[in-house]
């Protein structure tokens, strides 16, 4: 059994990981410096060549210790007044963002602000889906290479992503929905992104706990699709690996430091930030902090085609390994994925109308669990555990907008329904923007200017988004 | 779960309705505006934080359309509902 294989695997990682969490979150966040001197710069020099790697070897170093050496993860420098780059929101986007500044452009004077914790935000609020299989000419290839992307980020951050490359199934019921994916298998081949059709037969044997939808269901199983390349990893890995690796190369990560406002100078560019903890100057400024786009831009007077709205995930109890893929039932409207600790983790189509507040409402609750138990009758048995609700932002055709705004300097990358999926390369095309001026050539056709031109990219449909 | 009260069937849930979108500002006439402010008029919606003005439509019910304004931070129904 492959799964079981799996979870022997991560016991190990869990035991790993829990060996060095401890020591992830800074000592004092809060703490302030307000002198900046030689030691300093001498100390983060150190600590660049310093970064101490995770190995089989250093965990059994360590554990020799009593792992009470372990080195922090990252530091918490003292706040300067001014930086090259400011990225607000240290969630995957953000983090990635000032990681490939630093990698490949060298730009390593860049504060990154968020007014919580790093990966706190809908980094922590997702589920952790990894995928390419999108409908447009302009989207796949930028799909293609974020999964790409994260199938090497293990090894790139040196941090366990508990990356399982497991293949979702999509499970069809109407044939509309057939023909829709029909019609996207042939736009990804041109791609390189994998999707075959495959029988219902073939649906229940790789799905053993489908056991609804027969032929006399009200929405029979018609067949499926299956994306061999989709994956889930872990999330909060991901913000950490970045965060590690960013500050490793000299990035300033500022936790509880809230962005209020942003501040233009005389002339109308971009020349900073208003924090809670004072005013921080940048000549370049990037917006990445999804549902609050719009909050931010409109303190320099930005309006931006952008709604925000509330996407709810849940999961149950864990349990032994059931199903070894991503489900994904876009005509009963609910998708899931088993955990490697053996949790279901749920999720459903978003609440009616804009929403700023990070809950479930009762009865999309309702509706994804009658629609998840039409198809799953043995699932009735589960016990729910925890649900959340991230706030995220959807353009005008749904696509994502990476851009430079109409005030210079300011820069956003926002509109990322299902977003984590994107977050390496969003953040090495936001990176390539930032430092050249210049949209990355997989994100060129996701600028503003495509309203202007209503050159949209629809892609209503090939998330939950409605 | 929203309550919201029609102005003909009384207080009803939100099952009942169907959403219908932010209010948006009036339609310019395409041929006196330029095309940025046509743009804007067909893409940007408001997206406060706080109260919204939004369409729901009662399609489980008498089949009106009204308004409410609805605070986006706590859902709760802060004005309205109109009929139009």
């Amino acid at each position: 059994m492959i799964l079981t294989e799996k979870s022997a695997t991560f016991r190990g990682h869990a035991l790993f990981f829990h060996a060095h969490a401890r020591r992830v979150f800074p000592s004092n966040p809060q703490e302030s410096h307000t002198d900046f001197d030689l030691t300093d710069v001498l100390l983060s020099v150190k600590n660049i060549t310093d970064m101490q790697k995770y190995s089989i070897i250093t965990l059994a170093r360590n554990a020799l210790t009593g792992h009470k050496e372990w080195g922090q993860a990252w530091r918490s420098p003292p706040l300067k007044d001014r930086y090259d780059v400011i990225v607000i929101g240290a969630g995957g986007h953000g983090l990635a963002t000032a990681y490939y500044l630093a990698r490949d452009f060298g730009i390593t004077n860049v504060a990154v602000l968020d007014g919580g914790w790093l990966g706190g935000g809908n980094i922590a609020r997702n589920t952790v889906t990894i995928r390419s299989n999108y409908m447009r000419d302009e989207s796949i290839p930028f799909y293609v290479k974020s999964v790409a992307m994260y199938e090497g980020l293990t090894k790139d951050l040196n941090f366990n992503m508990m990356h399982s490359k497991r293949t979702m199934v999509d499970v069809v019921q109407t044939y509309a929905k057939m023909r829709e994916l029909r019609r996207r298998q042939l736009v990804m081949d041109i791609y390189g992104s994998t999707y075959e059709q495959i029988s219902t037969d073939e649906v229940r044997r790789r799905i053993p706990a489908l056991t609804g939808g027969g032929p006399d269901a009200r929405l029979p199983v018609l067949g499926g699709m299956v994306h061999t390349d989709a994956a889930v990893n872990r999330h909060d890995a991901v913000a950490w690996g970045y965060a590690r690796a960013a500050d490793a190369r000299g990035v300033e990560i500022h936790q509880q430091t809230a962005v209020k406002a942003l501040i233009r100078d005389a002339w109308g560019a971009i020349c900073g930030v208003e924090t809670t903890r004072g005013r921080v100057h940048a000549g370049k400024v990037a917006v990445a902090v999804s549902g609050h786009t719009t909050t931010l831009t409109e303190t320099v007077g930005l309006k931006l085609p952008l709604r925000t709205m509330n996407l709810t995930a849940f999961v149950s109890e864990p349990v032994k390994p059931l199903v070894d893929v991503i489900v994904n039932c876009p005509d009963s409207g609910f998708y899931f994925s088993q955990s490697d600790k053996g949790e279901m983790v749920i999720g459903g189509a978003p609440d009616a109308g804009q929403s700023f507040r990070r809950d479930i409402k009762q009865h999309v609750f309702e509706d994804t669990v009658s629609a998840m138990l039409s198809l799953f009758p043995s699932f009735k048995k589960l016990k729910l555990m925890r649900q959340w609700g991230g706030h995220l932002d959807i353009a005008h055709d749904a696509s994502p907008i990476m851009s430079q705004t109409d005030v210079e300097g300011l820069f956003v990358t926002a509109g990322w329904w299902g977003g984590y999926k994107a977050i390496p390369a969003g953040g090495l095309t936001l990176a390539h923007l930032l430092a050249t001026g210049n949209p990355h050539p997989l994100m060129a056709a996701f600028t503003l200017n495509r309203f202007r031109h209503l050159d949209y990219i629809m892609e209503t449909g090939t998330t939950t988004a409605r | 779960m929203l309550v919201i009260t029609c102005p003909f069937c009384g207080p009803r849930s939100e099952r009942e309705f169907a959403h219908g979108g932010a209010v948006s500002s009036a339609r310019p006439d395409p041929a006196r505006v330029g095309d940025a402010a046509w743009v804007d008029h067909l893409t940007v919606v408001s997206n406060p934080l706080g109260p919204v003005h939004e369409r729901w439509w009662h399609a489980r019910g008498c089949g009106a359309w009204l308004t409410i304004w609805r605070d986006t931070r706590t859902h709760d129904i802060v004005g309205g509902p109109d009929v139009r």
